[in-house]
């Protein structure tokens, strides 16, 4: 590799309206170690597909050592000696190490030695310092050593350029210091490093450079001695955070409805998702909950509202200790509504009436059957009501409730969770995927819900939203609350500490 | 026009078994003998004469239990495979119950034993139920897996523990007459269990249709995530649903024994729950359709013998006519009826036809 390293000029590129990527000029050098920072949807995942020709730039070029480039398909990223490490890793579980290796790789005539790699593969592990068997079933490995099965297949393909997305956050958090170490020594054999991140130790520790991006723009470029934590949070975040706080009445009571206390739980696979997360919510108050994606905010959710058991902890509703009820119980004796991040795939089924997703919640309540009898009439007039308050559209409540856009199906099931009379609301990326209007009637149901009293958690990776909202602000960062502030102290550099994992007091 | 090619549409497994027949009579003509007289034995066999159609209804009973004992588990999202050893488990069960229990009043002894084959069979589809919601272990294997150990299991019974001395081939006592199930044609072999199916499916449909219970279960098959969500104990159900299934496989069986074999043969059953399987199919998982199709495929069982003996066909022949209406149907199912492009369709043709009217070139009726 020549002196030249990697340069991106004025890259763009838009989806619909949206511009993702908005000019990004960005320079890499050779054998660094180079971050990007930046919030969910800042264009960080974007641009890596750009380089990894899984995406066309509509503007601007790519060049290569000097030589511009463009990069077509993965296959031709490959050639360039590009290689990616995706945050979900693709590995084929049920091969070894060395098949997930050989997998793909070109130039393989109808013979495989596969005694043969499995030595070139264990010379070139060895050389990088990373223990791995090469007979070894990947299932049986730690999600540590899988990423260094990742990384070992891009070099094993010649990669001299390796870039990794959010890599350590499927890692336990004492496998991340190896992984680290990994960075450095790929850096000390002469490859290019991109890493991909938002949690600014990390990056403090092993970058050479750091990139911020915000808005599909490059807000700083700067090298990494150059660069605070506190400053890279200010830059991730922006000063322009709007605080079009709406018009609310102030708290009304200082009953502590919802006492949540050293939560603790595991993701299905087995890593701990929340380490002990603690906060009250009074009555007709909205917690928000800030955060990258995947710091435990899914998990928090599910515990509150019984589809995840906590480990260790309590959650207390109204003084009663809730933490081993069910599902149902929750909803239907104790009050607690869920409005769930995946409305597909949780919150309705596609496939069922409009009419029908109304009441799956509650169809064993009187409002829907009596007895073993489901009331489908009555159910049909009470969608009816709920379709005219909350200004659902549609042609009819027969209809199946895929063909609703996003929004309307959104405004259904504000109106079953909220429709209930709830005492605590939970509410996850409500606005994900809606538009303005859209936006604006989940808001103001919202904000409706905290009028009448109920205690609300707000979660969401949209900081505009939560500030506009909330009456309080919970930022989580890998399964920790970082900081709990209020939105008049949300400046961008405290918001930016806290969603990077420095807690209340480093920033302070 | 829209509407009739909208029923078209539902009807398409009826067009379907109509292709597929025309498509045998091709065989048939190949295998030298008139269609039209081998379709006449066929049809007019198993549906128009007295006795062919009682040995249709007779041949119904376990092929549409089998068929029930599919649609239920499967409108939950389970592939039951495994009626075929749900069916041999009910019958070992009942006639264990209806030859070694004391002899008691009818009125007693034959509830009992139905109980006990609904019991046994649903015991045995409760096995992969248990091992899928607990353990997830795929219960497609399980549940073909359990088929050969109740094959053998009743092999094994019949030709050792409880086989007549002196029996030429390994079968049980035969069960007396008191507990035999009541026939529901004279001088015939069509017996109450084809009844009893009906029943069920109409039960089946009714649950489905009207009550939170068959809501619920209708929730857990489209998407199990929601059902969780809305607080229904899926795993609970899907144990309780695979066992329901059994004891519908397993009275396929019980009505076998007390209503047509009256003893315990091994090999009693030739394959009826894999027919079950194929009139799932055909019925699209509608229990009000299970009986319908259910009837068409013993009628073209039975028929199939008696147009092999008029005509002097070829038994595979009749099942080469069999697979053909199978995989006609497959095919014809595999089409989805978009609205709005038929829509579009009938629009560029209306504006195509006002366009040639007008001496147009056909140019301006492609625009959509």
């Amino acid at each position: 590799m020549t002196a030249q390293g990697l340069r991106l000029e004025k890259i763009t590129k838009t989806f619909g309206d949206f511009k993702a990527l908005d000019g990004v000029d960005l320079t890499i050098a050779p054998a660094s170690i180079h971050a990007i920072l930046g919030e969910n949807g800042a264009g960080k995942t974007t641009l890596m597909n750009i380089l990894y020709g899984l995406y066309q730039p509509d503007g601007g070029r790519i060049l290569l050592d000097g030589v511009p480039q463009r990069i077509a398909s993965p296959r031709r990223a490959m050639d360039l000696g590009i290689g990616i490490i995706h945050q979900h890793l693709m590995l084929v579980e049920t091969l070894t190490v060395v098949e997930n290796v050989v997998l793909g790789l070109p130039g393989q005539g109808m013979r495989l030695s596969l005694d043969e790699h499995a030595r070139r593969l264990a010379t070139l592990a060895d050389s990088f310092g990373f223990d791995v068997d090469p007979h070894q079933e990947v299932w049986k490995l730690p999600m540590g050593m899988r990423q260094r099965v990742e990384i070992l297949k891009v070099l094993y393909r010649d990669a001299r350029l390796i870039i990794l997305d959010e890599p350590t956050s499927v890692l336990a958090p004492n496998e991340v210091e190896g992984f680290l170490q990994g960075l450095r020594r790929l850096r000390a054999a002469g490859k290019t490093v991109i890493f991909i991140s938002h949690k600014l130790d990390e990056v403090a520790a092993v970058a050479d450079r750091v990139t911020v991006l915000r808005r599909g723009a490059v807000s700083a470029d700067l090298p990494i001695e150059g660069a605070t934590p506190r400053e890279m949070a200010r830059m991730m975040v922006g000063r322009d955070v709007v605080l079009t706080t709406l018009e609310k009445a102030s708290l009304k009571s200082d009953t502590v409805l919802v006492r949540a206390r050293d939560l603790k739980a595991r993701v299905t696979r087995g890593n701990q998702a929340l380490k002990g997360v603690s906060f009250d919510i009074r009555a007709g108050e909205i917690l928000g909950v800030a955060g990258v994606d995947g710091n435990g905010q899914a998990e928090l959710a599910e515990v509150l509202t019984g589809l995840r058991p906590a480990e260790g902890g309590s959650v207390e509703l109204a003084g009663e200790d809730i933490t081993c009820t069910g599902v149902y119980e929750r909803r239907h004796r104790l009050g607690i509504s869920f409005v769930p991040e995946d409305r597909h795939g949780t919150g309705l089924v596609l496939d069922f009436p409009v009419y029908q997703n109304a009441m799956i919640r509650d169809f064993r309540e009187s409002s829907f059957s009596s007895g073993p009898m489901l009331r489908t009439a009555n159910a049909k007039a009470v969608t009816e009501d709920w379709v005219r308050r909350y200004d659902v559209r549609l042609q009819s409540v027969d209809q199946p409730i895929r063909f609703l856009s996003g929004g309307n199906q959104q405004k259904l099931i504000f109106a079953r969770e909220v429709e209930c009379r709830p005492r605590l609301l939970v509410i996850m990326q409500p606005c994900k995927g809606l538009d303005v209007g859209a936006i604006e009637a989940v808001h103001r149901t919202v904000l409706a819900e905290r009028e009448r009293g109920t205690a609300i958690l707000y979660i969401s990776t949209e900081l505009e939203h939560i500030l506009s909202v909330c009456d309080r602000v919970a930022v989580m960062c890998a399964g920790r609350i970082t900081g709990i502030i209020s939105p008049e102290e949300a400046t961008a550099e405290r918001v930016g500490a806290l969603l990077g994992g420095l807690a209340e007091a480093e920033v302070a | 026009m829209l509407r009739a090619i909208q029923y078209i549409y539902v009807l398409r497994p009826v067009w379907a078994v109509l292709a597929a027949l025309l498509v045998g009579a091709g065989l048939i003509a190949v295998a030298g003998v008139n269609p039209w007289d081998a379709y006449g034995a066929l049809f007019g066999g198993a549906f128009l004469d007295y006795y062919g159609l009682a040995s249709t209804l007779a041949k119904m009973s376990p092929i549409l239990l089998a068929g029930l004992a599919v649609i239920v588990p499967l409108r939950v999202g389970l592939l039951n495979i495994g009626a075929e050893g749900q069916i041999y488990m009910g019958g070992l069960f009942s006639s264990m119950a209806a030859l070694l229990l004391p002899e008691m009043s009818p009125y007693l002894q034959v509830p009992l034993c139905v109980l006990a084959g609904a019991v046994g069979g649903g015991f045995w589809g409760m096995i992969p139920g248990y091992l899928k919601a607990y353990r997830g272990v795929n219960e497609v294997i399980i549940t073909i897996l359990l088929n050969f150990i109740a094959i053998n299991l009743v092999s094994y019974v019949a030709g050792g523990p409880m086989m007549q001395e002196g029996a030429p081939y390994p079968y049980s006592e035969e069960i007396r007459e008191g507990l035999w199930l009541p026939y529901i044609m004279p001088q015939t072999d069509a017996h109450l269990g084809v009844l009893a199916g009906i029943v069920l499916c109409l039960a089946a449909w009714f649950v489905f249709r009207f009550t939170t219970v068959g809501f619920g279960l209708g929730m857990i098959g489209k998407n199990p995530t929601a059902a969780t969500y809305a607080g229904i104990r899926v795993r609970r159900n899907v144990v309780a649903v695979m066992f329901v299934a059994g004891a519908i496989g397993g009275l396929a069986g019980t009505f076998e024994v007390l209503g047509l074999k009256h003893r315990l043969y091994h090999l009693f059953s030739p394959g009826y729950g894999f027919d079950g399987i194929v009139v799932a199919f055909l019925a699209q998982l509608s229990p009000l359709m299970a009986p319908i199709a259910a009837f068409f495929l013993s009628g073209l069982k039975v028929g199939g013998l008696i147009m092999q003996r008029a005509v002097g066909l070829e038994s595979t022949v009749v099942e080469a006519i069999q697979g053909l209406v199978i995989i006609f149907v497959a095919v014809s199912l595999a089409f989805r009826f978009d609205r709005g492009n038929w829509r579009r369709f009938l629009e560029r043709r209306r504006l195509l036809d006002a366009g040639l009217a007008q001496g147009v070139t056909n140019n301006s009726g492609g625009t959509s």
